[in-house]
């Protein structure tokens, strides 16, 4: 029921709640990080080349996908827990596995975003 | 009227993951670059008021709108466990943009491409439940 209403919730956010043609206003050196991937100037809330409708046609991207869920699946029952979990209920708990598994977080969001983004894209 | 509850506070999880912007692909990758406070301000003043209110809770024995007492179970330490776990995650934090929950609030904003998303990350678990006895932990 939680997760139905955390849709719920992101329908009504983005529908009722958010001005005319939104974007996320990102820093300067993030745009110009991802437009030099090839990213498209940032527009609405996630990029529309990557998780729009017309988007699942393109192979590769599904892949992308894929990819990035089955890993967030598996590492957040692997690691006993996510974001919310681990980073904001475990350390609040000041709990040291929970802060180990945090490092881990960023070991691989970091080495996703230097390393290996330049290569998928 | 249980399930009202959950669904409501899950309606209010989904605005704030919204409207606080973490729940964006952009922010993520904003923060995998360092190029901005806004994630760390947004998970840092989540820290900062759970430490306190967890010591609270402990302290004073607050009990659960149900009557149950909150319980805080340490997490049995472990190397392998929490670092490849929290590893492979991250790697796929960046690759989507969204941890679990923030899969479902952009789902709800109307981008398909996370339902694919989250049919690949249910399957993970099942992966993960197939695989455990065979992982370090």
């Amino acid at each position: 029921m939680f997760l139905v209403g955390s849709g719920i919730g992101g329908y009504i956010a983005m529908n009722f709640l958010s001005p005319e043609g939104y974007t996320v206003a990102i820093s300067d050196a993030t745009i110009a990080d991802l437009t030099a991937l090839g990213f498209d100037s940032p527009e609405g809330f996630v990029p529309a080349s990557q998780f729009s409708w017309e988007a699942l046609s393109t192979m590769s991207n599904l892949w992308i996908l894929i990819a990035g869920g089955f890993m967030v699946g598996f590492g957040a029952r692997y690691a006993g827990g996510c974001t919310s979990g681990h980073a904001i209920s475990g350390l609040s708990d000041l709990q040291p596995a929970s802060l180990l598994a945090v490092v881990g977080f960023f070991i691989g969001g970091l080495a996703m975003t230097h390393f290996l983004f330049p290569l998928i894209y | 009227m249980k399930n009202l509850k959950f669904l409501l506070a899950g309606i209010f999880f989904g605005i704030i993951m919204f409207k606080s912007e973490a729940a964006s692909w952009y922010r993520i990758q904003e923060m995998f670059r360092f190029q901005d406070f806004h994630m760390y301000g947004i998970i840092g003043l989540a820290v900062g008021l759970g430490v306190p209110m967890v010591w609270w809770i402990k302290k004073n024995q607050v009990k659960d709108f149900s009557g149950a007492p909150i319980v805080f179970q340490p997490k049995a330490w472990s190397i392998w466990r929490y670092l490849i776990g929290g590893t492979i995650f991250g790697l796929g934090w960046a690759l989507s943009g969204a941890c679990p929950g923030p899969i479902v609030v952009n789902i709800g904003a109307g981008y398909a491409g996370y339902a694919v998303v989250l049919i690949s990350a249910v399957l993970g678990t099942f992966v993960y439940g197939f695989l455990r006895d065979k992982l370090p932990h």
